[in-house]
């Protein structure tokens, strides 16, 4: 069905040029590049085509008019591009931006450091032989010019988290930093007035450089994430056919359907919206929302939720806002409970700053009494004081966590693992109880053939043939097993029983059991498939009935195993019939089970497990899951999941297998001993620094050098999450 | 050391250019498709065609912001 497709609300309009923004699919290669470049452009009307390869997307511009945005994407499918438009998100636009500001502060302290090291450099050579006073009171104040300027500009993201954790009454990682920075300068600047030998600059604004590129790698991998998990949503991107008063139809997307609007649902068609039938009856497929695998009946007034598939019937269907007492509204209510519970997750970083904050502060508060107390003047004292702030100052702690943190989100990312949360991995590496959903998440998603071995091949050939012509998700099913033969001609469906077509002359039926006469054969083969759709076919006195059901995924059981051989309990909460539940289980070897939950009864079951002191990681992928994986400790979804599952879960796994899950968490194990054995190490370089800084023998050349060690040492060792959890991830039979 | 008067006020000149020519790059959005660019330079486009895409292709960066 050629529908007209309007696709207005993605498109900006700017200066007499549209522009709209487009996600591409299978776009690989710099010749995929050009392909696309070349081919958009022949067209006259189009001003200009720019793809992004890092991001897989391409810009479009035209001069307003011209063109219609679906003769954009129309172009592309004929170069070969599957093309979806593409909504930047207000959220997406500001982590953009927060990234740009942080390049621009890295930049500028980098600049700082470099010219203020190259005077410093001068100060240390010309104190080991013979500077001339005069000249070094001129490099320190020149070196205060640079530093000064770059502190306000370049610390700002400092300055400003720490004055918002001790606004709330709490201490941060960014409070010793600003407090450090900030005596730092003021130090230096008393020294120099007092034309002393030593001056901290250069310590203060390198300091600030190697934090803030700690901190660039953390918002560079948060904004990669985020564009990644973009450009699915733009490729799941649903459309609605839209009913107008006059009675054409139009296609939209979903963004640009309106509560009240009629929408028209044909048989084998996503349900893209919430609402109530208007007219038309039918079959609806709930296993996306419920994990219910049978369908259930719809009539006029009955309702239906986006993510449910249209089985049998024609629908109309009157679209609603998510009103008070639907499934949706209360998915909603359950999530802002469940979103609660998580945000009291401390990072591994924060834990750390509580910690070392008070310390700090504290050795550096006795140091100055106890020199005081030595009988030195207070001046003096305060000046080793403030050296040991500077010395202790996080420098390597900054470094420690997102530099392991960028490395195994790109080792994941090589395995189809994306993370949505930086610290999902910290968490990840904690869980020791594995929750899976059954439906779609165990399972794989689309239903299949399961009996094709005890079946004749030409038998099966000949049923997907007349198969093909349905679009009826059971028939597709079947026309796959065959490999989705050319469709036979003239055929007949019958409303929410079967198909029908003339075949050598004689009739040949596909549907229901009751359709096609074949009780017989059903109830032997419902035997050996007690919880699997029955599909009937005849064609004379030939009969044969096919199981058609959920399969698991290729190696849940592999996975499953790899699971229990890394520690992890495994267990399975579905909201599907016990039987299916059971059978799944059973196979799979998992004693623990519970069936028929809904999504308020899951979240109560993840609460009780966490009660009982489980770190539970949740793998699911309905609508129904959706509270429960924003409860979880750590969740993971299949890019098959509905939008809200996708959106609650911390990682994102592609593909078919499941071995993604088992995979991650040996990388995220790994991640996080690196992170810990770093946060050991900044511990023992404080251990050497800080007596020599008590002693008053620190001078600006050993906080340098201490400080650029650390933080080599610290990266280098983050380096090693990519490459020994690689191997270690490939050892293991998944 | 006379000398210093002019060499500092150069040195740090130098390093302010580079400066502002990372924010430049920034503003242009060069950073935007950081594997594009490097095949871009490979396509020949601007030897055989017509409509002059080299001056197109100098102009975009510009309107990608």
């Amino acid at each position: 069905m050629a529908a007209q497709q309007d696709l207005s609300v993605f498109v900006r309009h700017h200066d007499g040029i549209d522009g709209m923004e487009l996600a591409i699919d299978g776009i690989r290669c710099a010749g995929c590049m050009h392909a696309i470049e070349k081919g958009l452009k022949r067209d006259s009307g189009i001003l200009s085509a720019r793809v992004n390869l890092a991001l897989k997307r391409v810009t479009v511009e035209w001069r307003e008019g011209v063109l219609r945005p679906e003769a954009v994407i129309e172009r592309l499918a004929r170069l070969g591009f599957k093309a979806y438009p593409f909504l930047p998100s207000e959220q997406q636009d500001s982590v953009t931006r927060e990234e740009a500001r942080l390049l621009r502060y890295l930049g500028v302290a980098g600049f700082a450091a470099m010219n203020i090291m190259l005077l410093s450099v001068s100060v240390w050579s010309g104190n080991a032989s013979d500077i001339n006073p005069v000249t070094r009171d001129l490099f320190h104040w020149l070196s205060a010019l640079i530093a000064l300027p770059t502190a306000a500009y370049a610390g700002r993201p400092f300055f400003e988290s720490a004055l918002r954790a001790l606004k709330a009454g709490a201490v941060n990682m960014d409070v010793p930093i600003t407090l450090g920075v900030v005596l730092a300068l003021g130090m230096s600047v008393v020294e120099t007035w007092n034309h002393a030998e030593h001056a901290y600059f250069d310590g203060a604004v390198m300091l600030l450089f190697f934090l803030l590129i700690g901190r660039y790698l953390d918002q560079m991998m948060r904004r990669r994430t985020r564009d990644l998990a973009g450009n699915l949503a733009a490729l799941k991107a649903e459309t609605a056919t839209r009913l107008e008063r006059d009675g054409t139809t139009i296609v939209v997307p979903i963004a640009a359907v309106s509560p009240g609007d009629l929408v028209l649902v044909q048989p084998g068609e996503r349900v893209a919206i919430d609402g109530l039938v208007e007219t038309g009856q039918s079959e609806i497929d709930q296993s996306l929302v419920t994990g219910e695998t049978m369908p259930m009946l719809v009539a006029p007034g009955g309702r239906v939720h986006a993510g449910t598939t249209n089985l049998s019937g024609a629908l109309t269907v009157r679209v609603e806002a998510a009103g008070s007492g639907t499934l949706l509204d209360e998915i909603d209510r359950l999530m802002a409970q469940a979103v609660e519970s998580r945000s009291r997750y401390v990072h591994l970083s924060d834990r750390a700053a509580r910690l070392y904050a008070p310390l700090v502060h504290a050795t550096a508060l006795a140091t100055l009494l106890g020199w005081i107390a030595f009988g030195l003047p207070w001046q003096q004292a305060l000046i080793i004081a403030i050296t040991v702030l500077i010395i202790t100052c996080p420098c390597a702690l900054g470094l420690a966590i997102p530099a392991v943190q960028v490395v195994a989100a790109s080792a994941l990312f090589r395995r189809k693992v994306m993370l949505k949360e930086g610290d999902a991995l910290e968490r990840l590496a904690e869980a020791d109880m594995v929750v899976f959903d059954k439906t779609g998440t165990l399972t794989l998603p689309e239903p299949e053939l399961l009996n094709a071995d005890s079946l004749d091949v030409s038998i099966v050939r000949q049923a997907a043939a007349l198969a093909a012509a349905s679009r009826h998700p059971l028939a597709q099913a079947i026309s796959r097993a065959a490999g989705n033969p050319a469709p036979v001609r003239n055929v007949h469906e019958h409303q929410g029983l079967g198909l029908v077509a003339l075949v050598d002359g004689s009739e040949m039926r596909l549907g229901s059991v009751s359709f096609c006469e074949a009780q017989a054969e059903a109830d032997l083969v419902a035997a050996t498939f007690p919880t699997t759709s029955l599909i009937a076919w005849r064609h004379g006195d030939a009969c044969a009935v096919f199981a058609i059901g959920q399969r698991l995924r290729p190696d849940a059981r592999a996975c499953i195993a790899a699971l229990r051989q890394l520690g992890l309990g495994v267990m399975i909460l579905s909201g599907d019939r016990e039987a299916a539940v059971a059978s799944v289980a059973q196979e799979l070897g998992i004693a623990t089970y519970r069936a028929a939950m809904r999504p308020d009864e899951k979240l109560l079951a993840l609460a009780d497990l966490a009660a009982g002191g489980c770190k539970i990681l949740m793998v699911g992928d309905g609508l129904n899951d959706a509270p429960a994986l924003a409860k979880a400790h750590v969740s993971i979804s299949p890019v098959s999941a509905a939008h809200l599952a996708q959106a609650a879960a911390d990682i994102v796994f592609l593909g078919d297998s499941l071995a993604p899950v088992a995979s991650s968490i040996l990388i995220a194990r790994k991640a996080r001993r690196l992170m810990i054995q770093n946060l050991w190490f900044a511990v023992l370089y404080n251990a050497v620094a800080v007596p020599i800084a008590i002693a008053g023998l620190a001078t600006p050349l050993v906080a340098a050098a201490a400080m650029s060690g650390s933080s080599l040492i610290v990266t280098l060792n983050a380096l090693r999450a990519g490459r020994t959890a690689a191997s270690a991830a490939e050892r293991t039979p998944s | 050391m006379n000398i210093i008067v002019i060499l500092f006020p150069l040195a740090l000149g130098l390093g302010l250019a580079g400066l502002a020519g990372f924010f430049w790059c920034m503003r242009t959005g060069q950073y935007n498709d950081l594997e594009g660019s490097g095949w871009r330079v490979l396509q020949d486009d601007d030897l055989a065609d017509d409509q002059s895409p080299h001056a197109n292709a100098t102009r975009q960066p510009e309107r990608a912001l």
